[in-house]
């Protein structure tokens, strides 16, 4: 369970959240300008909110009030983000390892093998992440994020870099992960939303508009559409 | 004609020795300097950006007697190494090193900074996610992928030192077998009736070396460039 109560100022824009969320995948949707990259950031421990707490499970993650603020590297909250972001320099057999040494965990191999099979790359291993489709980039990001054995999985707009059939091959991988671990993702596209989502935080202007289940993105794109 | 004499041979063996050992010893300070100024703010960090590029617009005498006057024997510096640590560098070959890579830092300090405020940070937040601090985010990801940036810095580092007179020979003097490095024997042998083919073999010795340097360079460069493109 992730429970997030936060202020940040950025400039003219100001952010003040606070939901909670039940496991499963939480969606966190709005327009873009809305706040949701900055939210999962302070989440990942990247940027630091001005006040509030964030906690996951027992976990205090960050309590302006107690002084706490758990650095990035130990959060062990897997982030996909919205590039990729893999090591250029790294094999991708290299970059599935990278989050597993770091972490100082032992080396698993069906668990590696699953996940590898889960997500249809084994055969990429030998190479470079230049190298790569769109695509396989994509399935090899959510690779790493998930072999370091995360907490919770922050996706941010994974999908967005892609055209829509690389889309449509993604989105089956992306619900096999389902049932892995805890994910918030975030998006601006609904029909991703809905294939994937078990409940919705709506976000606009740096607020919680509606928070609720999938029926939450149906009435926002209604009012979006007008 | 082209046979080097055992004096010329010293003075070959003990410049490579000055600006290698220049260049290695730089390295690490070099890295921890350039990673400072490329990624953090902090008070007076132009003040240390300029002390560093300081060596590079400073007439090399100046730098030199700067040199003299603390790290000599007497000097504040010079002797508490002295004293502490056995370290002496006062007409050894040690001080010719010392003011080498001083006059190199610049040189060295300059690509590698450029390469780090090149690197995407994004790499390194990514990085951060994945359980690694600050180290091993630097080790593995800021330095290999700063390497060519690494690798210019060191070449132009090891070329000044190589190359370095004016503050050497002021702080060290010039003395054949201990400070005497190429250039200083070229100096000597062209003040000397006569020295004119000595001269002239070191002189294509230094050519030679600087060709061999620009050219490992440009292989390792390569060789750090590809790694991040293909197998």
């Amino acid at each position: 369970m992730l429970a997030i109560d936060v202020e940040k100022r950025l400039g003219d824009f100001a952010l003040t959240v606070r939901f909670k969320t039940a496991g499963g995948v939480t969606a966190l949707f709005g327009a873009s300008g809305a706040g949701k990259t900055t939210l999962v950031n302070m989440i990942a421990g990247l940027i630091a909110p001005d006040r509030g707490r964030i906690r996951l499970d027992d976990t205090v993650l960050f309590d302006s009030a107690a002084r706490i603020d758990v650095s990035a590297h130990r959060r062990r909250i897997g982030y996909v983000f919205q590039e990729g972001r893999l090591f250029p320099h790294l094999s991708v057999a290299a970059n599935l390892d990278y989050g597993r040494r770091m972490c100082g965990l032992a080396r698993d191999g069906a668990e590696t093998a699953r996940i590898l099979d889960l997500l249809d790359i084994g055969h990429l291993l030998d190479r470079r992440p230049g190298k790569l489709s769109g695509g396989e980039r994509q399935r090899v990001a959510f690779g790493r994020a998930l072999l370091m054995r995360p907490r919770l999985l922050l996706l941010d707009e994974p999908l967005a870099s892609l055209d829509a059939p690389r889309k449509r091959e993604i989105l089956p991988y992306l619900e096999k992960l389902r049932d892995e671990v805890p994910m918030v993702y975030v998006s601006h596209h609904a029909p991703e939303l809905k294939r994937i989502a078990t409940s919705v935080v709506l976000l606009d202007a740096g607020r919680v508009a509606a928070t609720g289940g999938i029926e939450v993105l149906d009435a926002a794109t209604a009012e979006l559409m007008g | 004609m082209l046979e080097l004499s055992p004096e010329e041979w010293v003075a070959v063996h003990l410049s490579l020795k000055i600006a290698l050992v220049a260049t290695a010893v730089a390295l690490p300070f070099g890295l921890a300097l350039a990673w400072l100024l490329a990624r953090k703010q902090f008070w007076g960090k132009a003040l240390l950006d300029g002390l560093v590029h300081m060596p590079l617009v400073l007439p090399p005498v100046v730098t030199g007697y700067l040199l003299l006057i603390s790290f000599g024997r007497r000097g504040p510096i010079g002797a508490f190494l002295a004293d502490h640590f056995g370290i002496v560098f006062s007409f050894r070959w040690t001080g010719a090193a010392l003011s080498c890579g001083v006059m190199g830092f610049p040189l060295l300090v300059r690509p590698i900074r450029l390469a780090i405020e090149a690197i995407d940070r994004k790499l390194e937040d990514a990085a951060a996610t994945l359980g690694a601090d600050r180290f091993w985010v630097f080790l593995t990801v800021t330095l290999p992928l700063a390497m060519p940036g690494v690798i210019a810095g060191m070449v132009l580092c090891f070329a000044k030192a190589l190359g370095e007179f004016g503050a050497t020979i002021t702080f060290v003097s010039n003395i054949p077998g201990e400070t005497q490095t190429i250039s200083a024997a070229i100096y000597t042998f062209t003040q000397i009736p006569g020295g004119d083919a000595a001269a002239g073999r070191l002189v294509l010795v230094a050519i030679v070396i600087s060709l061999a340097a620009l050219i490992v360079a440009e292989w390792l460069a390569r060789r750090a460039g590809t790694r991040f493109h293909g197998e």
